[in-house]
């Protein structure tokens, strides 16, 4: 019996396949020892002309087998019509493979055995189980209006996406965990742009890609890009949920960043040629006007998720043009722009961390050589810049390492396709060219800014790194939807804590928070002048908040981004000092509030040659 | 399954019974020509004898045989009933005329395959009665003389090793001649082949039959893959017995048309050549349907070829078809009209009077070609059937005119849930039930309007009602079982076909376990089982006027029956294969069955004669429809193709080519502008069958010689494709009002 099967399924094999012209064989050792098993001698012609009648029975039986097939408006043979004909020829029929699922054949480990898998299954548990399923779904009909005067397509109701077929039975059972997961029991959220109004639903979308995305037993394969796809509309578009300024869409859009990210960081050899895509398409967005300041932040955090590779080549050369407008946009105190105007400092807001960290990027692959050579860099820097910080240098063996794993994961993601318009900047120019933009604030996230102490990276950190991030971010906007709407602007700070995702930030998230808002609290000079800040500094102290507001107000003195730049310099240090650094900074905290002065002059000499 | 066709036969009975070319209409035997066909026990169970077939030579000698097969099985009653009908006139009656048969049957099993008459004769006598025991053991047992007197035709002795340079001889002199010549000659390569081939197998050459096949299977048309993919599996003397494919071979006649003077051609060159071998299958296996005139060409050809059997002969499309409409009843009109009126009261004024007007003098117009009224006789318009009538009229005047700028919404009937077992769909024609049969033996029939479905109340409840109250029909349903859906259970096997009386009051259904059943659609139980087709039955059709319907199946042959009678009325033998699908003409004079040889015949209701023979598929017939008018017909194959046939003249009209799978389901618009094809491929495509039909040009010539050009317009007639959700489409259907309404099961 069991070669009859076996060679059954091979013959059905050799079915489907139409142009293969040779049919199984039954061969002549197969009878021989089939009848031996069977206890039977059979002599060695007798066993070929058995093994020839069998061969052409089985050749018969398939071709009667096939109308079965046919009548029943099926493409596959099933073992069900294979009994059929068996059981109109008059021939028993073969029991125990009616099951409808494909039967896995097999090929034993050693010689030319081949078997269909057959489990043992446990017929005491079976009969006692207590998890008894519940049935087939009713066979039913619906009706839906496919065409209408012949033209046009309307989804058949009840289809599932064809990718869908594909699947196995497993991946089928998560595919539908999946989607009730993300879609509960409302059928109308199959795709994303349906539910652009509503952000719990982005939030949970975006949740369950990233869960399968970090799902190491699940080859995403080709479905990465759409995966991809997905989250770079939930960073970009202009979301339905951005009409409502109270909604927190900015949390959304960071966290899609994030993603993206993380995306290219674990399926990088999937994506390749998708990084240069992205790019473009975030550059698009940049540089077109007509999008909201929403679009525009998202872009800028997308780029800065990234890498500072990304925002080198992309948001750098593209500043001085944006600028422009986003200054328009900042400058513009009537009433009826304070919606946009918030927005603007969002954005605002994401360039400066995105560019800070450029540099710092920047400066450290310069230095990767050595310790020395880093603090000379850096030195240098700060002397350019009439600021030194010695004591501050980090230890920068960590960071460089971090630094090389973006740029070497940068380089292999672009590889295929070089940012040709691309020209790489000198650090120093590039700083001047920043500096002109941003002024001081600049200066002091730059010298004070996170990241400098990061952990060594190692990628089982980067994997666990996004749920800390995803609890932060959480949090954050909690806080943020709970503000009225002239402090939401208080999300820029969880933002530019958590949007250098690239690098991971250190596991002492908490402690440095608070070492942050001590250190505030010591230094109490830029309380004075910007009181507001204390509404930020319960949750994390986020410095970027009090500088925005300083913008504002001086704004209100004086025009251009000369003031602005003034008003920056009392900003207090950035959160992420590290707990053991804190001894240190202290000082220089301190310091922060004099050197503004000069700075603001030496921004002018800096200024004019440009 | 094979092996039962083979049957047994006497073994003292004369080997060499030569086989006649005989027309198809004489295969039969059901009542001769003029015979009113009536709906009466006793002329069905004429069908199942064989005295009609009295008078024929051949059929006496037929007669001796069977007489001398009962003898030896000691079934003397048989014998002396047998003998005793086969002196009387033909058209007496004689109701032991069964009971003759049926004993019989049951030892033929299978049938007298000497001859081709008889072994359709036994054939039928076998499948026509109904308690016919399993004919395992008979068919099994005695196969092997059967054979022998089969095949004796091989038994001649050529060189084996000879074969191939006999046929290589004569496709290199194929191949020398004139191109015009070479289309034609080139036609003999096949059946040439497959019986050189057989005979080497059957003299027990193996290797040489092995050598032959590698060497030249190559070279033959590929729409002979298939068979070829049959004879490759056959290497064997023993493997001959009982093949379906080798019995065709041998019962049929493979007919070829060649021009006189290629025939000249050929026979000049064997003649010379002394190739005895190959010039004597071509007189014992082949026709030759001689025809003067200029060769055909390769293409025209092709478009006729690929039948199992070859091509039609001329002479079997010659017979008259009324292929008219019947007209409508008389009392319509006025019931019409009035009933119109009363609308109009109530509703709009009285506008589409004169419109009614002209509608009912057109239909009182008697058409030329339309079949008397009373030609078959057809069962009593009922009052609620005259209601339809009037429904389906004021339907009609509301109806969408088709065609090329105006094309049909298509709402497509997706069964969920089906796994894969939904097999067949029907319609009802108002489109208010839809029904489906499905492989795990289940009818299910749900409603596609909000009126529920009702069972009618229990026996003791019905003595309840008041049944002189107007609302009778209202009261005899049971609210309580009022449900969406209903199930059928009875069946023993995968439905594969269902169909819904016109009164909707029924419901057939035809299964694999080969029966037939007719299910109520007031109690939703079964009402009668038919029983037959002692195999799978692959489709049933009611007739238009209900009352008939018509079966087929694997055993080769269609039957006509009358729902009051548990024995068919008619037994339509000739297909060479499974009898595929099955379809009334709109009159409901003649029957269409397209069957797995490749072919489609048209039978006449009344005589049982094959009138028309249309070959031209590559692959087995799945679908068939009539246009609304009865004069066109459309066909639909595996090989993707629909083909379009004028049934008045026997041509075919046009081919349809763009699907890529099997077509399963076709349809006319309601007025015939449209045709609508459905296909395992997921599409559903529209096809300008208005613009197919005008283009036809018929001359004299073509109408005589049935060589028909068709020029490759595809493209030009296809005039939509619309894609379904990896849904096949299993079934089409036009409103009324002419909404397209497709169905299919989602396939997962």
């Amino acid at each position: 019996m069991g070669f009859g099967v076996s060679s059954f399924a091979a013959l059905t094999a050799t079915m489907a396949e139409r142009e293969e012209r040779r049919f199984a064989q039954v061969s002549r050792e197969s009878v021989a020892l089939m009848a031996e098993s069977a206890g039977v001698e059979l002599g060695e012609e007798m066993a070929a002309v058995l093994a020839e009648d069998v061969c052409y029975r089985l050749r018969e039986a398939a071709q009667s087998c096939s109308q079965f097939m046919k009548h029943a408006k099926r493409k596959k043979l099933t073992v069900e019509d294979f009994n059929r004909a068996l059981r109109w020829s008059n021939v028993e029929a073969v029991c125990g493979y009616g099951a409808q699922d494909a039967l896995p054949f097999r090929s034993g480990k050693e010689g030319e055995l081949f078997f269909v898998e057959d489990r043992e299954i446990n017929l005491i548990e079976l009969a006692l189980a207590t998890n008894i399923p519940k049935g087939c779904a009713e066979t039913m009909v619906r009706v839906n209006v496919a065409y209408l005067d012949g033209k046009g397509g309307v989804e058949l109701q009840g289809a599932v996406p064809t990718a869908v077929q594909s699947l196995s039975d497993d991946l089928l059972k998560y595919y539908q965990q999946i989607t009730r997961a993300i879609l509960g029991d409302d059928p109308h959220l199959m795709k994303v742009k349906s539910v652009s109004h509503d952000l719990e639903q982005l939030n949970r979308l975006l949740h369950m890609v990233r869960s399968l995305v970090q799902n190491p037993y699940l080859y995403l394969g080709s479905y990465v890009r759409s995966l991809v796809s997905s989250v770079m509309y939930c960073i970009l578009e202009p979301l339905a949920a951005s009409i409502n300024p109270l909604n927190d869409h900015w949390t959304l859009r960071d966290y899609a960043a994030l993603l993206l990210s993380n995306i290219f960081w674990t399926h990088g050899d999937l994506v390749s040629g998708l990084y240069h895509q992205i790019l473009l398409s975030l550059q698009k967005v940049l540089s077109d006007p007509v999008r909201p300041l929403c679009s525009h932040y998202g872009a800028v955090v997308g780029l800065h998720a990234l890498g500072w590779k990304a925002v080198e080549k992309v948001l750098f050369p593209h500043l001085p043009a944006y600028w422009a407008n986003l200054q328009a946009v900042l400058d513009d105190y009537s009433v009826s722009n304070a919606q946009v105007k918030a927005d603007g400092h969002k954005v605002y807001g994401a360039i400066l961390v995105a560019v800070e960290r450029l540099l710092k990027m920047k400066a450290l692959s310069l230095s990767h050589p050595g310790e020395w050579c880093f603090n000379a860099q850096t030195g240098s820097l700060a002397a350019a810049v009439g600021y030194s910080s010695p004591g501050l240098s980090p230890p920068p063996e960590s960071l460089s390492e971090a630094a090389f794993g973006i740029a070497s994961h940068l380089q292999a993601g672009s590889g295929g396709c070089p940012w040709e318009e691309w020209a790489p900047v000198s650090l120093p120019a590039m700083y001047l060219e920043l500096y002109s933009f941003f002024g001081d604030s600049l200066a002091v996230r730059f010298s004070t800014g996170p990241g400098l102490d990061s952990p060594p990276y190692c990628p089982s950190a980067l994997l666990r790194e996004p749920k800390k991030e995803a609890l932060g971010q959480g949090s954050n906007s909690d806080t943020a939807r709970k503000m009225p709407q002239l402090t939401a602007n208080l999300s820029i700070s969880p933002r530019r804590d958590g949007s250098p995702r690239t690098d991971p930030p250190p596991p002492s998230l908490r402690s440095r928070y608070s070492s942050s808002r001590s250190a505030q609290r010591l230094t109490g000079l830029p309380r004075d002048v910007f009181p507001k800040a204390r509404f930020a500094s319960p949750q994390n102290g986020p410095p970027s908040f009090s500088f925005v507001i300083g913008g504002r107000q001086m704004g209100q003195r004086c025009q251009g981004r000369r003031p602005f730049q003034t008003v920056f310099a009392p900003t207090p240090p950035p959160a992420a000092v590290p707990p053991r650094a804190y001894a240190h900074k202290l000082p220089v905290i301190g310091r922060v509030g004099k050197p503004v002065r000069r700075w603001t002059c030496s921004h002018y000499s800096l200024l004019l040659p440009l | 399954m094979a092996a039962v066709q083979g049957g047994m036969v006497d073994e003292k009975e004369e080997v060499d019974i030569k086989t006649e070319p005989q027309s198809d209409g004489l295969m039969n035997t059901n009542a001769t020509d003029g015979r009113q066909l009536s709906p009466s026990p006793s002329s069905s169970s004429s069908a199942g004898s064989t005295k009609s077939a009295a008078g024929a030579p051949e059929d006496q000698q037929t007669l001796l045989a069977v007489l001398q097969f009962l003898r030896k099985n000691k079934l003397t009653e048989s014998v002396e009933i047998l003998r005793r009908e086969a002196g009387l006139p033909e058209d007496a009656l004689d109701t032991k005329g069964a009971d003759c048969s049926a004993p019989s049957s049951g030892g033929t099993a299978g049938g007298v395959d000497g001859l081709d008459a008889g072994s359709l004769l036994s054939r039928v006598a076998v499948s026509s009665s109904a308690g016919t025991p399993a004919p395992t053991k008979a068919a099994v047992a005695d196969d092997q003389p059967d054979v022998s007197v089969v095949l004796s035709a091989y038994s001649q002795q050529g060189d084996p090793a000879l074969y191939k340079v006999y046929y290589s001889d004569l496709k290199k002199f194929i191949e020398s001649v004139l191109d015009c010549h070479r289309a034609e000659l080139s036609q003999v390569f096949y059946p040439l082949f497959v019986h050189m081939y057989l005979e080497l197998v059957y003299n027990n050459h193996e290797s040489e039959a092995k050598a032959f096949f590698e060497k030249f299977s190559g070279d033959q048309e590929c729409y002979y893959e298939d068979d070829l993919r049959v004879l490759s599996s056959l290497t064997k003397k023993e493997h001959m017995r009982g093949n379906e494919t080798l019995l065709d071979f041998r019962t049929s006649k493979f007919v070829l048309r060649i021009s006189r003077d290629s025939y000249q051609l050929l026979k000049r060159h064997l003649q010379e050549r002394q190739n005895n071998q190959i010039w004597n299958i071509i007189q014992e296996h082949l026709y030759i349907d001689i025809f003067d005139g200029m060769p055909r060409s390769k293409s025209q050809i092709d478009a006729m070829s690929g039948s199992l059997a070859g091509e039609a002969k001329r002479e079997a499309n010659k017979a008259k078809v009324y292929y008219g409409l019947l007209k409508e009843p008389e009392i319509e009109v006025p019931l019409d009209d009035e009933d119109e009126e009363a609308e109009n009261e109530e509703g709009k004024p009285k506008k589409k009077k004169p419109k009614k007007d002209s509608m009912g003098s057109k239909s009182k117009k008697q058409d030329p070609n339309a079949p008397l009224q009373n030609r078959i006789p057809l069962p009593e318009l009922k009052d609620s059937d005259k209601l339809d009538k009037i429904m389906y009229m004021k339907e009609s005047t509301k109806r969408i005119r088709l065609g090329r700028e105006n094309l049909p919404s298509i709402c497509f009937y997706t069964f969920l849930n089906a796994y894969q077992g939904l097999t067949a769909v029907d319609f009802t024609d108002d489109s208010s039930l839809i029904a489906g049969g499905f492989a795990d033996s289940t009818v299910r029939v749900w409603s596609v309007t909000p009126k529920k479905l009702r069972k009618v109340k229990s026996a003791a409840d019905l003595n309840l009602i008041d049944k002189e109250s107007d609302d009778v029909l209202e009261r005899i349903m049971d609210e309580k079982t009022a449900s969406e859906s209903k199930i059928l259970y009875g069946h023993s096997g995968p439905v594969y076909g269902i169909s819904f009386s016109p009164d909707r009051n029924y419901l057939l259904s035809c299964s694999e376990d080969g029966t037939v059943r007719l299910w109520s659609l007031l109690t939703f139980t079964c009402l009668v089982g038919y029983k037959g087709h002692n195999y799978p039955v692959w489709d049933t059709q009611f007739s238009p006027y209900g009352y008939y319907f018509v079966s087929g199946g694997h055993d080769r042959v269609a039957r006509l029956w009358a729902t009051d009678h548990y024995q068919p009325l008619r037994i339509f033998a000739g297909h060479l294969a499974d009898v595929t699908c099955t379809r009334f003409h709109p009159n409901s004079n003649y029957v269409v069955t397209g069957s797995s040889d490749r072919t489609i015949r048209l039978w006449d209701v009344l005589t049982g004669n094959c009138v028309r023979i249309f070959t031209g598929h590559k692959g087995p017939i799945h679908t068939l429809a009539f246009s609304p008018n009865g004069k066109f017909l459309a066909s639909g194959a595996t090989d993707g193709r629909v083909l379009l046939w004028d049934i008045g003249h026997g041509l075919m009209v046009s081919e349809l080519k763009g699907h890529t799978d099997t077509v399963y389901a076709l349809r006319f618009s309601r007025d015939g502008e449209i045709l609508a094809s459905g296909s395992m491929d997921n599409t559903v495509r529209l096809w300008d069958a208005a613009k197919a039909f005008d283009d036809l040009e018929t001359d004299d010539f073509t109408a005589a010689t049935g060589h028909i050009h068709l020029q490759d317009n595809s493209q030009e007639l296809l005039l939509g494709t619309y894609m379904s959700k990896s849904t096949p489409v299993v079934h089409l259907h036009f409103t009324r009002r002419n909404l397209l309404l497709a169905a299919g099961s989602y396939a997962a």
